[in-house]
């Protein structure tokens, strides 16, 4: 008998079985969008209302603005319309006379939207109306979530073929999304390992938040007191006061487990609003930026800067790679050393792990350490590379975050840094998605919530997709994570 | 058989000497912190009257002689300790920490009001208001975790229980249908959060984390992308204060407790009501065998399942009457994030408060205390940073946890999966 077709199946559901929770995700999410989209909600509800300008009475009136905003009809940049016998694409200046026209000639051609105009909104008269519109919406949300994630690819094309010609500056507008992507992507990276070591460990640090807020102080306040450094000591310095700031945060919930029993989830939560206070009065305090008045630190010096490696506004710096580094680190402390066995053998089955000889109070404060270093150098990385000094408002809700990329990753290093560049995508393109379709940045939360969802009670996905499990004793790979963390 | 045989546990003994030394040691806070930087002559000036028109009977306001009366309270305070160290107060020994931690807050009360006045019943009254949300979440977590089911989705189903209470009391015009359908929405997160949990069998951690994300989310998104543009869909309105007919002209008491709006006196009914459930019912006695140990309570035939089903619904609904406070209670409108943590503090005023109802009051009160004091600091000039006394509630919490004073100990089946066998 062998085994292999067998376990070739259960690698490709692994594989599988994400890809399906984010492709679930998405439709839901796109549900989401239709249903909260005014221009549908509008073709699927009844309420006459007169346009008016200026109106006065909201209950019977709307303004011509909204009217020609929520209006299915309404004609805006991009769309197609017919002006005697042929399709012309609506663009806000007109360079091709053939196949373009002005918005506001289209929207003359189309007065029915005048004021004094009742507007009834009714599916059942136009269902092709509400269809289309949600068509449309889902359409421009998605396209936008593209564009600000990726790049518009024919744009990407033609600056790259600008560039092979000798002409590089339409290169910073076209690649400006990726860049972002990788940007947002980088303390994902870091706050996602750090909760999947403390899980490979069996600690739940749900603390990583105030973690990348004490990693920033800390290498905030080596980067911005000590002067006169070359790069290659300020900037390592900096750093690692970061790693050294948010481990020694972490290391506290970690050793109060050994030694009290008290669960660390409570406590890296406690820890997490402490840490919001003593930020919020040390910036409000010692570490004031002098004859400010804001709440925030000075400057670090250019010399703790990560460097950057295109000019202009793109972002992208040297601590994607640290980030891609500390993952290699990862990934070899854990399954390539003594150490790294010895948490994981914590982790898997601490009983055993204290017969075996294995201090439990060493594994726990040390898992605990490492884990709260990577969410303190995320901290670091954020001050070193993107912002130069410590904002009070600082957060990013990477605390939450983490523990969806740590499952979506299960655990591995390699699957961490996949799910955090989803994750760091959608968000970098959620911006654009909010400033094209109006559909607010928080649906990406929402989309992340349902992956904890699905990837956490996989039975969901498989219901919904009729997948069969192959043998009910194998037990999928996060029991390994939650037994860990349970004992 | 005259002999008595006293068994000595020596955690017990240990945690008894803590304790002690505890006392000694706030009594020496009270010294060295405020006796030292007092003079003598100073007066501190308490209003026992409320700032507005009451129906309490009206009372002579308080002025106490500073040093004297920190000297006092640093005496007592070390003698009590000392007490403590040499025969212990055995099972008084709780509410004993309970009357020195007051003597510590007295006096810094005291000390900061020195050479001025300072309106005691004011800051009660604001107390009140911001430990009832908390409260609230702590009852929640208490049905919760009593059951075995860690439930560190509070803060979400608050958020969630906030934005539908402005949402859809303001579409229906009526505070009760808001008010209804926030209990119910929470609810239903409790109710994901149980099947997650239960049938799923998801860890209690990660399906509450999903929770508060997606109602993060959620809630931010709508508020966003219709609360903060049509302002008359965040308008519902607000539960206005109404005096208890005898209990409100009870001096102090009265306009403290007796003066406040439905759900604040709907925390005080599901106090006591949890309180009787509890203990004194087969429901309450079902409830926390299946906290503590889930098989033994599946061989006496209770359905652990369904208790736990059960106890979760209505943990979501209580954490909804706190969200629901938070606007239909204070400012009746919905801002995004709005709970700012009051889901955890909860959760902290529970583990404060050992899983008791009554005892998770006490501690949402006097989280609730430090939270309004630490707004007045400024203006008494306390020489003390305000973000400290922001950290107090975090601080006694894990040191609570980590058993140095009075061990909190949790329900021993909690966060675990249960298996039928």
């Amino acid at each position: 008998m062998s085994r292999s077709p067998h376990n070739r199946d259960e690698r490709l559901q692994a594989l599988l079985m994400p890809l399906l929770a984010i492709v679930t995700a998405l439709i839901l999410g796109g549900l989401l969008i239709i249903v909260s989209d005014l221009q549908v909600i509008a073709a699927f509800t009844r309420i006459p209302r007169q346009v008016a300008v200026p109106f006065t009475n909201p209950e019977t009136e709307i303004s011509l603005e909204e009217a020609l905003w929520r209006h299915p009809n309404e004609v805006v940049i991009g769309d197609a319309v017919e002006v005697k016998g042929k399709q012309l694409r609506v663009v806000g200046d007109v360079r091709d006379a053939t196949t373009q026209i002005g918005l506001d000639e289209a929207r003359a051609l189309y007065p029915e939207l005048g004021p004094g105009v009742t507007i009834h909104f009714t599916f059942f008269q136009k269902p092709a109306v509400g269809l289309r519109a949600a068509w449309r919406a889902v359409r421009v949300a998605y396209v936008a979530l593209f564009e600000g994630s990726i790049g518009n690819p024919r744009q990407m094309a033609q600056a790259l073929a600008a560039w092979l010609r000798g002409d590089p500056s339409l290169l910073n507008r076209a690649f400006y999304p990726l860049s972002e992507s990788l940007v947002t992507s980088t303390p994902y990276i870091l706050t996602g390992l750090a909760v999947a070591l403390g899980f490979r460990a069996g600690m739940f640090n749900i603390g990583a938040e105030g973690q990348y807020f004490v990693g920033g102080l800390t290498s905030v306040f080596v980067g911005y007191s000590l002067k006169g450094l070359p790069l290659w000591v300020h900037l390592p310095l900096t750093l690692l006061a970061g790693i050294v700031g948010g481990g020694l945060w972490g290391s506290i919930p970690g050793w109060l487990k050994a030694k009290t029993g008290g669960h660390e989830v409570i406590n890296t939560i406690m820890m997490n609003y402490i840490a919001f206070a003593l930020s919020d009065w040390l910036l409000n305090g010692p570490m004031m930026r002098p004859g400010g008045f804001r709440p925030i630190s000075p400057e670090i010096e250019v010399s703790a800067r990560l460097p950057r490696f295109f000019g202009g506004d793109i972002r992208f710096h040297a601590g994607f790679f640290l980030a891609l580094v500390m993952a290699l680190l990862v990934y070899w402390l854990l399954f390539k050393t003594t150490i790294g066995f010895e948490l994981r053998t914590v982790g898997a089955n601490p009983s055993a792990a204290r017969y075996a000889g294995i201090s439990l109070t060493r594994s726990m404060v040390l898992a605990m350490f490492l884990s709260g270093g990577l969410a303190g150098l995320a901290g670091a990385n954020d001050i070193t590379g993107l912002i130069y000094y410590m904002p009070n408002a600082f957060s990013a809700g990477y605390g939450f975050d983490s523990i969806a990329l740590a499952l979506l990753g299960r655990s591995h290093p390699l699957g961490v840094v996949l799910a955090a560049l989803l994750f760091g995508t959608l968000r970098a393109g959620a911006t654009r998605m909010q400033s094209v379709a109006q559909i607010p940045i928080d649906i990406i939360s929402i989309l992340q919530a349902m992956i904890i969802i699905f990837i956490a009670a996989p039975e969901i996905i498989r219901a919904i997709y009729r997948i069969k499990q192959r043998r009910a004793q194998e037990q999928p790979p996060e029991a390994d994570i939650v037994e860990g963390v349970q004992a | 058989m005259s002999a008595v045989v006293t068994i000595v546990d020596p955690e017990a003994k240990r945690r008894s000497r803590a304790l002690g030394m505890t006392f000694i040691a706030m009594g020496l806070i009270i010294y060295v912190f405020f006796v030292r930087s007092s003079s003598p002559g100073q007066l501190a000036t308490f209003g026992l009257n409320p700032g507005r028109q009451t129906a309490a009977t009206p009372i002579p306001n308080v002025t106490l002689p500073v040093l004297a009366s920190l000297y006092a309270m640093a005496l007592v305070a070390v003698a009590l300790g000392v007490v403590q160290l040499v025969r212990g107060f055995g099972r008084a020994q709780d509410l004993v920490l309970g009357l020195v931690a007051g003597l510590l807050v007295l006096g810094f009360l005291t000390w900061a009001a020195r050479d001025q006045s300072l309106n005691l019943i004011g800051i009660l009254e604001t107390a009140v208001q911001r430990a009832t949300p908390i409260a609230l979440a702590a009852l929640s977590g208490i049905l919760c975790e009593r059951s075995g089911i860690v439930n560190i989705a509070i803060e979400g189903m608050m958020l969630t229980a906030a934005m539908v209470s402005a949402l859809v009391g303001s579409l229906a015009g009526s505070m009760w249908v808001g008010l209804l359908a926030a209990v119910l929405s929470s609810g239903a997160l409790g109710a994901l959060l149980a099947v997650l949990s239960i049938r799923y069998k998801v860890n209690q951690i990660i399906s509450g984390t999903a929770i508060n994300i997606l109602a993060t989310g959620g809630t931010s998104f709508i508020s966003a992308k219709f609360l903060t543009q049509y302002q008359h869909l965040n308008n519902p309105g607000k539960f206005s204060n109404w005096p208890v007919p005898v209990l409100s002209r009870i001096p102090i008491l009265g306009p403290v407790f007796f003066e406040n709006n439905l759900i604040v006196y709907l925390l005080f009914g599901l106090l006591i009501v949890l309180h009787v459930m509890l203990y004194h019912t087969r429901w309450g006695l079902r409830t926390r065998a299946v906290g503590e140990h889930p098989r033994a309570a599946d061989t006496l035939g209770i359905d652990v399942f369904r208790m736990r089903y059960i106890n979760v619904l209505l943990g979501g609904m209580v954490a909804g009457l706190g969200g629901v406070f938070l606007v239909l209670g204070s400012v009746p409108r919905f801002d995004e994030l709005m709970t700012s943590g009051k889901g955890f503090i909860g959760l902290a005023a529970m583990i404060f408060g050992k899983w008791d109802p009554f005892g998770a009051f006490g501690a949402s009160l006097i989280f609730g205390f430090t939270d309004t004091f630490q707004a007045k600091m400024q203006i008494l000039r306390v020489p003390i940073p305000s973000q400290f006394m922001r950290m107090a509630p975090y601080l006694i919490t894990m040191i609570v946890l980590a058993g140095v004073v009075g061990r909190a100990e949790a329900p021993a089946a909690e966060g675990q999966v249960y298996e039928k066998q």
